[in-house]
């Protein structure tokens, strides 16, 4: 049997953003987006789901620290995007629209970098209680 | 007598910002919610009204009347809205969660009818952040 095991860190921030496509005028986007294309902002509380898989290192039990997986989320997600306004305060989003599909890719690239490369990553973004993505799927 | 309450949500922007001090104080009280660019929230907001349930219906008032009323006079002018400068009944006000329960008790009040008495605001900013306001 396979002694693969996942752990998940959850963590939170708050974040104004509209979404917009610049390419487009005020009415494609209004008809696309709705009130989401509102011009002066509107913003949710987001829950963020951080999964990491792999076999329990021999020493320590663990797959990862959680602890460390924390500070990481803590440094990479929460101080770039808690407070902020995604569309204006964020280099990540100046170009991308800030969907909850966009802004699970974004963190997924964040945070792969500073993980062991044997372990699996995979996040779950809550927009509001009933709206969720998941990054990576197969 | 008895409480009925309906839950509603909505999604905002908002900043927590006094135009009367400087930008440094407003760092000092308020921190990062007082970013210029706006955050936002999910809010829940939970209505209370409370009476005796009639005796032909067996309501104390009509929930979905309720929930209609709250959608038409309040989630229709905050949802996916900046509630420091699209709110008519924000303007001029601080933006926290105190001042918009407040905010929300006097919109639904004037269009409840007289048969049914408002008890309580609960607004949550977050899962873990709510007021609570009576009317007092």
């Amino acid at each position: 049997m396979s002694k693969r095991i996942a752990i998940f860190r959850r963590e939170h921030f708050n974040a104004a953003h509209r979404l917009y496509n610049e390419k487009w005028d005020d009415a494609t986007n209004e008809k696309v987006f709705g009130k989401c294309a509102l011009p002066n902002y509107h913003g949710h509380n987001y829950e963020l789901e951080v999964k990491v898989t792999g076999k329990p290192d021999k020493k320590t039990g663990y797959v990862m620290d959680l602890k460390a997986l924390s500070e990481l989320i803590k440094r990479e997600v929460h101080e770039r995007f808690d407070h902020k306004n995604l569309n204006l305060d964020t280099k990540e989003f100046k170009k991308l629209n800030p969907t909850a599909e966009n802004i699970a890719i974004v963190i997924y690239k964040l945070l792969r970098p500073h993980i062991d490369k044997e372990k699996d990553l995979h996040i779950r973004l809550y927009e509001t209680p009933r709206n969720f993505v998941e990054y990576p799927v197969d | 007598m008895v409480y009925l309450t309906r839950l509603e949500h909505f999604n905002a922007a908002h900043r927590l910002f006094n135009p009367e001090w400087s930008y440094e104080k407003n760092e000092e009280i308020f921190g990062k919610c007082a970013n210029e660019n706006w955050h936002g929230h999910n809010y829940e907001l939970y209505v209370t009204v409370k009476g005796e349930p009639n005796a032909d219906t067996g309501f104390v008032f009509d929930v979905k009347k309720l929930s209609q009323l709250i959608r038409l006079h309040v989630i229709e002018k905050v949802d996916h809205r900046n509630l420091n400068i699209d709110v008519d009944f924000m303007k001029g006000k601080m933006c926290s969660t105190e001042n918009l329960a407040r905010g929300i008790w006097a919109e639904l009040k004037a269009h409840l009818p007289g048969e049914v008495q408002l008890h309580c605001i609960k607004l949550y900013e977050t899962p873990r952040i709510y007021v609570e306001y009576f009317g007092e």
